[in-house]
């Protein structure tokens, strides 16, 4: 029995007659407060906004694959309907850039890669800000834990002021897999240090044998991270607070002098034109003693049917530069447009798609390395998880010391391409510093424009 | 007779409104040709005018994407690049198409399948292709270099290296199109008359006298047509280079089709990437007038 039942029923009449005459998301969440605290029960309910339809704007990757194999599922917990659209990386970019700017998207949610979208979207505005959604106790569902996070995911979603901009999903952090049997037969430890790293590299280069010290990627933009693991090592970064570039620097050089001696001298023939995947085919083969490149190669590496190498690789956590150990960081994560008119329910799908066990099936399903910390203990206790242990451990011990792999800025592929190429002409013999100088003079005036617009 | 009766003036009249109802004929085909080709020409010159990315304000300059071009050492050198390119895989199809084309012009048994075998690369679809030759080039694991070491001989490094990735890429455009140069000329060596070479036999003319002298004057038109055919071809490709090198290593086998593809959609420099391809069509047109011209004197001297 309650003293005034006449008080709630009309707020819940008023609350369904708005939610009927499909009043803006701010509004409904002014509202829903003053219910909240009409009931004194922050009741959050997966339920609430049944039967509206979000359209999803996915990467065609095990992520993504990942996500709509279980669309379903959050079908079924909502009640909202799913569109989902998912095209290639090159693509999904490309077209995301085009739709954001004739100011009506056709998506509510996006996903985004952090490295190369961040800036741009920042920048631009075309994310919402999910601090209202956090921090109403009836929109943020009540397993949304949001200290599970890892650290370097968080760096990723959140900007300097505060907002926070999207969920990170995927961390990729950089790291050093070896050839433990090419170790053993010459009695070479994995290194510790960067100079032991270009030492252990020239020890191990056997061309001979057909077998590199050390291969990683050597073809123009995609090697940038390689270089940028160095860098981040040798205390450089990548621009100052003014904007100025300091790819010239000393450490940069110095970064790039080890990309250098490292590639062209105990790399494979032809390394200026590899990518990953190269990279990759070489060390399966075990033709190369190390590899360095983002975590996410565990399975190749320990499937049998591919692999020549099962059970004898090391993952390895970057060796320390002089000033710092960093492994140089990519992530993924998912936005809300803020052209959305369904921004609720587009919220709701994040927090789906970023909870618990979307994230241990992620890890299970070796399709990336979850932002949860709460994944990888998870994932371990399943019998069907095969991941070796020292790969979770290396996973865990990077994520802490990972920092981004590429500027976030807003013209990164136009960074990646100049810096790319003076990267790709080392490893042809010219000089790093004179590379690195000119590829700084013939960024900097673009990177002005972008910062200036 | 009506028709004799009719006046010069009536007459005129008649053809006059005859013209002009051909005329409103054409304005279908008009209308198709403006909105799909003389709209975007316009419009992308209008677009090389302005400084532009993609979510940033345009501002006019003028000028100024151009006179930028003319001293972009990348561009230049694209330019050079696609001329290198297209130079070779112009020249050499030809060349070998032509040698093909007169073998299987020959009756000899088997000739069918043989010639049918020869088509095949033609049929298969560059991206396809390109991806089984970039595998090919592979420098460690590529069927290539295993063929360089079992014949005793050191192995490249194909497209990985910058002196030799445009050749490499080049001898994927010969394996492809070869065969289209040989189907061209076949066809022009069927055509060709036996009465002059019946008289030079009798005349005691050796093989080669009557391939100098007889065949090749005949079947210029054909070279030339299909020289045309693979000038733009070469001109415009793109799928291969980008499949296979990127570009690469470095900048070391962008054409003007990979570098324009960087500005507009990888950039997003829209109002540059709008002064790439007028430039490009600029050179593409003084090149099909150069070919045209070539064209005109084949036909008057055969």
């Amino acid at each position: 029995m309650t003293d005034n039942p006449w008080h709630s029923e009309t707020l819940d009449r008023v609350r369904r007659r708005l939610l009927q005459a499909g009043a803006s998301a701010t509004a409904l969440g002014a509202l829903t407060g003053v219910v909240a605290l009409a009931h004194a029960q922050g009741a959050f309910d997966w339920k609430r906004f049944k039967g509206q339809k979000i359209e999803v704007f996915l990467v065609k990757s095990p992520r993504g694959d990942l996500l709509s194999k279980y669309h379903k599922e959050f079908e079924d917990l909502t009640g909202i309907e799913v569109g989902s659209e998912m095209i290639p990386e090159q693509q999904q970019r490309q077209k995301a850039v085009i739709e954001f700017n004739s100011g009506n998207p056709s998506f509510d949610v996006i996903a985004l890669s952090y490295h190369v979208q961040k800036r741009q979207f920042a920048k631009n505005n075309w994310l919402a800000d999910l601090r209202p959604f956090l921090n109403d106790a009836t929109m943020a569902a009540p397993d949304l834990d949001f200290a599970d996070f890892a650290k370097g995911g968080l760096n990723y979603a959140v900007e300097a002021d505060g907002r926070v901009m999207s969920l990170p999903f995927n961390l990729d952090p950089w790291v050093v897999y070896y050839n433990k049997e090419l170790f053993a037969a010459k009695g070479v430890a994995y290194p510790k240090t960067f100079a032991e790293m270009i030492d252990a590299a020239a020890k191990l280069n056997d061309p001979g044998k057909g077998i590199a010290g050390f291969v990683g990627r050597g073809l123009k933009n995609a090697n940038v991270p390689v270089w940028s693991s160095f860098l981040l090592g040798y205390g450089g970064s990548f621009i100052d607070a003014k904007g100025k570039l300091l790819t010239d620097s000393a450490e940069a050089i110095e970064a790039g002098k080890m990309y250098q001696t490292l590639l062209a001298k105990s790399g494979p023939p032809g390394v200026a034109g590899f990518n990953w995947n190269e990279s990759q085919t070489l060390f399966l083969q075990g033709k190369a003693a190390m590899w360095l490149d983002g975590i996410g190669f565990a399975q190749p590496l320990e499937d049998p049917t591919k692999s020549r190498i099962v059970g004898k690789v090391g993952y390895g956590v970057m060796p320390a530069g002089p000033k710092a150990q960093v492994s140089a960081l990519f992530g993924d994560g998912e936005g809300i447009s803020s052209f959305s008119k369904k921004k609720g329910p587009a919220w709701y799908y994040l927090q789906w798609a970023s909870n618990k066990t979307n994230q241990t099936r992620m890890l299970q399903a070796a399709a990336g390395a979850p932002v949860r910390n709460s994944a990888y203990a998870a994932a371990q206790q399943s019998s069907d998880f095969k991941a070796p242990k020292e790969w979770v451990e290396c996973m865990l011990k990077s994520a802490a010391i990972a920092q981004p792999g590429l500027p976030v800025i807003a013209p990164v592929t136009e960074f990646r391409d100049v810096f790319g190429i003076a990267l790709t002409n080392m490893i042809n013999g010219a000089d790093p510093a004179a590379e690195l100088r000119k590829a700084t003079a013939e960024f900097q005036p673009v990177l002005d424009k972008s910062e200036k617009a | 007779m009506s028709a004799a009766v009719t006046s010069p003036a009536v007459r005129a009249g008649f053809l006059l409104r005859r013209r002009r109802s051909y005329r409103l004929l054409t304005l279908p085909a008009l209308a198709v040709v403006a909105a799909v080709i003389v709209f975007p020409w316009t419009f992308t010159v209008y677009m090389s005018a302005f400084d532009w990315k993609i979510g940033e304000a345009a501002h006019f300059v003028g000028l100024g994407n151009y006179a930028g071009l003319a001293t972009n050492q990348r561009f230049i050198e694209a330019i050079v690049h696609t001329f290198y390119f297209t130079l070779l895989a112009v020249v050499f199809p030809l060349l070998l198409g032509t040698a093909a084309a007169l073998v299987f012009h020959r009756r000899f048994r088997g000739r069918g399948v043989l010639r049918a075998i020869f088509t095949m690369p033609m049929m298969a679809t560059p991206v396809a292709v390109a991806l089984v030759w970039t595998m090919m080039f592979h420098p460690q694991q590529g069927v290539l270099n295993y063929l360089l070491t079992q014949l005793g001989l050191p192995p490249s490094l194909w497209v990985y290296s910058p002196t030799w990735v445009i050749p490499s890429l080049v001898l994927v455009e010969v394996w492809h199109w070869t065969p289209l140069v040989m189907l061209i000329v076949l066809g022009g060596l069927a055509s060709l008359p036996t009465e002059p070479y019946e008289s030079a036999r009798i005349d005691g003319a050796s093989e080669w006298q009557l391939f100098r002298y007889i065949t090749l004057p005949l079947i210029v038109p054909f070279l030339v047509v299909a020289a045309v055919i693979r000038t733009i071809d070469a001109l415009k490709a793109f799928d291969t280079i980008y499949v296979i090198s990127q570009g690469g290593p470095g900048t070391a086998s962008e054409t003007i089709n990979l570098y324009l593809y960087l500005q507009a959609f990888a950039f997003y420099n829209v109002g540059n990437a709008s002064a790439v391809v007028v430039v490009f069509f600029v050179i593409i047109v003084a090149l099909a007038l150069l070919l045209l011209h070539a064209r005109e004197r084949a036909r008057w001297a055969a």
